[in-house]
């Protein structure tokens, strides 16, 4: 009697004990791992505040008139009374050829975007298109430039604009393919249903009533297109190739943003360099603004 | 009546010949698509012919490269092992942060700062790969140089087992591991993105009945989420894997560009896709060097489909939903 007593009193104190180091243990695993968690977040946008601050700080001295409205001058050397260059020709050379390249790229990833929502449901070349759009999407971008460098750039002899222009536009179609397909999928069937019962072709109810619907989406793909083009380099290198005036001729080389901070970077004169950061805050500042407004564009629709 | 008739019929002729026009414009598009990733992989192949011929099989593994003409030779073999291993390196730093930003991200953070923090992650995404070369050259080169090599070099060297792997005669900064870190960041956000959006898509049930039970987050997430989203979260490292690959940029800054097998973490080397952007722009159209370049970007393009066409299977559940 005694001594089971002693047992069903002494079993639940030694469980509490238990119980108790394995709750304390339980909670220092979990607040562990809160903290390592809150660090990895941390240390996630300490790298962004610390390229953004890096460029803001190195950047800025030579964010100016004369950096936006002249052509490329070489390193002065020091010499205070030579000319200083600037970035106009690379900033035209980026607008025209990533403008060029959306205008190429963003019909044909609508046409594409309205295939897979509107036409391809289940169907088997459906399935294959998206497959190859999404691979197309995370493909490495210096692929395409060795592509459109053996199509458009060997048979021709030299490189131009217009091979910057369509390597470009190869990397905005997945992008647009992408937003499009999603944007027309969020339209309610029952407007499409609408719109046939009221007796109207197909492609009047895709042209005059979904992309009306899907405006804002479409325009948010387009825009996140063009930021990422705006900064690619490695495509441009093998098809445009680079230069230090400003040129209209889209048949010859043709200069870039990307291309000419990439140039006078590892030029090793500290004036281009600092030219270099300059472009490099201009770069950044344009595509993550356009990346926010795409997001504000988004959002007020949501 | 008649009149009446025609016009109807006519009418209605007029939307069907639009709708079938419409229909083959799109399914054009589409196969204008399919069409290009062929002519992409053809015409890689078709440029690499000459240097595949005139090396056969040894290109693959090969590791000579020398462009002075006359004696030129050509092997793949370390701009692969170059491209596998900063990949991979890569992937192993950038995993538990993106782990730990979705975790953050999905259970920890309180309403209102889950979306600025879920925002700048996804901006760190949209920074140009250039600019990440420009700060890892002028930033992370320079600190790794000063405040990790000549700083703790002997130390880290001294480590038993290891220590081999920290070991280079190579103090210039520009390395593999400068590259892998610089990747690792640019990743980063795709690989929290995936994490984060597969993470919301667990049924609020599991996680409630698991918590009714008394268990911590911790808990839940590694009893509950991970189990549940481990094939997405493999289909998402996968993705930053396959962008991993093909870094270009950013990487031809950091690497140092050296054709030399890497013999420790701090050695300089090279990646397939930094070999193209250094050497293609200066190489004679239809030369030899050329063929061996466009050879390379060829088994670029073969790897990385292969990564990516896994990333997508193994994410297709979220696809569909």
């Amino acid at each position: 009697m005694n001594a089971s007593t002693a047992k069903t009193l002494g079993m639940p104190q030694k469980n509490i004990v238990a119980a108790r180091a394995l709750g304390r243990r339980r909670r220092l695993v979990d607040q562990t791992v809160r903290i390592l968690c809150i660090i990895a977040t941390l240390i996630g946008l300490f790298f962004l505040g610390s390229i953004m601050v890096t460029l803001l700080w190195r950047g800025v001295a030579t964010l100016d008139w004369i950096t936006l409205s002249r052509e490329f001058q070489p390193t002065t050397y020091g010499d205070p009374d030579a000319p200083r260059g600037g970035l106009l020709h690379a900033i035209l050379g980026t607008l025209v050829q990533s403008g060029l390249g959306i205008l190429i790229g963003t019909p044909i990833g609508i046409l594409v975007g309205t295939y897979l929502s509107e036409y391809a449901k289940g169907s088997k070349l459906g399935e294959v298109v998206r497959f190859v759009s999404d691979v197309l999407l995370s493909a490495p971008s210096v692929l395409v430039g060795l592509f459109v460098y053996q199509i458009l750039v060997r048979p021709v002899g030299g490189f131009s604009g217009i091979a910057g222009a369509a390597a470009l536009s190869i990397i905005v179609i997945p992008v647009v393919v992408r937003t499009t397909e999603d944007m027309l999928q969020l339209i309610p069937n029952t407007l499409r249903e609408a719109v046939v019962g009221l007796g109207a072709p197909k492609w009047k109810m895709v042209t005059l009533v979904c992309y009306r619907a899907a405006l804002s989406g479409i325009v948010t793909g387009v825009l996140l297109a063009f930021a990422r083009i705006a900064g690619e380099t490695a495509p441009l290198l093998l098809t445009s190739f680079g230069n230090n005036v400003v040129s209209w001729n889209m048949f010859g080389a043709m200069a870039s943003l990307p291309i000419s901070i990439y140039q006078q970077a590892n030029s090793g004169f500290p004036d281009l360099i600092q030219i270099a950061w300059t472009g490099a805050l201009l770069v950044t500042l344009g595509v993550l603004t356009i990346n926010v407004v795409a997001r504000i564009l988004v959002a007020r629709r949501k | 009546m008649s009149d009446v008739i025609t016009k109807r019929t006519t009418r209605r002729s007029s939307g069907a010949f639009g709708d079938s026009v419409f229909e083959w414009l799109c399914r054009g598009a589409g196969l204008l698509v399919l069409g290009l990733l062929g002519a992409i992989i053809v015409t890689l192949f078709i440029g690499a012919l000459p240097a595949f011929r005139h090396f056969g099989f040894d290109f693959l593994f090969s590791t000579k490269w020398n462009p002075v003409e006359g004696r030129e030779e050509f092997g793949a073999a370390i701009a692969i092992i170059g491209t596998l291993l900063s990949s991979i390196f890569a992937i192993i730093l950038a995993v538990p942060l993106a782990f730990g930003i979705a975790f953050f991200l999905t259970e920890l953070a309180p309403q209102w700062l889950r979306r600025p923090v879920g925002t700048a992650v996804e901006l760190l995404a949209a920074v140009p790969s250039i600019i990440f070369g420009m700060w890892g050259l002028f930033i992370v080169v320079p600190f790794i140089q000063n405040h990790i090599q000549l700083a703790w070099g002997e130390e880290l060297s001294a480590i038993p087992l290891i220590g081999w792997a920290f070991t280079s005669t190579n103090y210039a900064g520009t390395s593999i591991f400068a590259a892998s870190l610089v990747i690792a960041i640019m990743i980063l956000p795709f690989i929290a993105a995936t994490m984060r959006d597969v993470f919301e898509q667990v049924p609020a049930v599991f996680k409630e009945s698991a918590y009714g039970m008394g268990a911590t987050r911790w808990e839940v997430v590694s009893q509950v989420v991970i189990p549940y989203t481990r094939i997405s979260v493999a289909g998402g490292v996968m993705l930053g894997l396959g962008r991993a690959l093909g870094e270009t940029m950013a990487v031809t800054f950091v690497i140092g560009n050296a054709n030399r097998l890497p013999g420790s973490l701090f050695d300089a080397t090279t990646t397939i896709a930094s070999v193209v952007a250094m050497e293609f722009p200066e190489s004679l159209s239809g030369s030899l060097q050329q063929s061996a370049l466009l050879a390379l970007g060829f088994i670029l393009f073969i790897i990385s489909f292969i990564v990516l066409a896994a990333s997508r299977y193994l994410l297709r559940s979220r696809l569909k939903g």
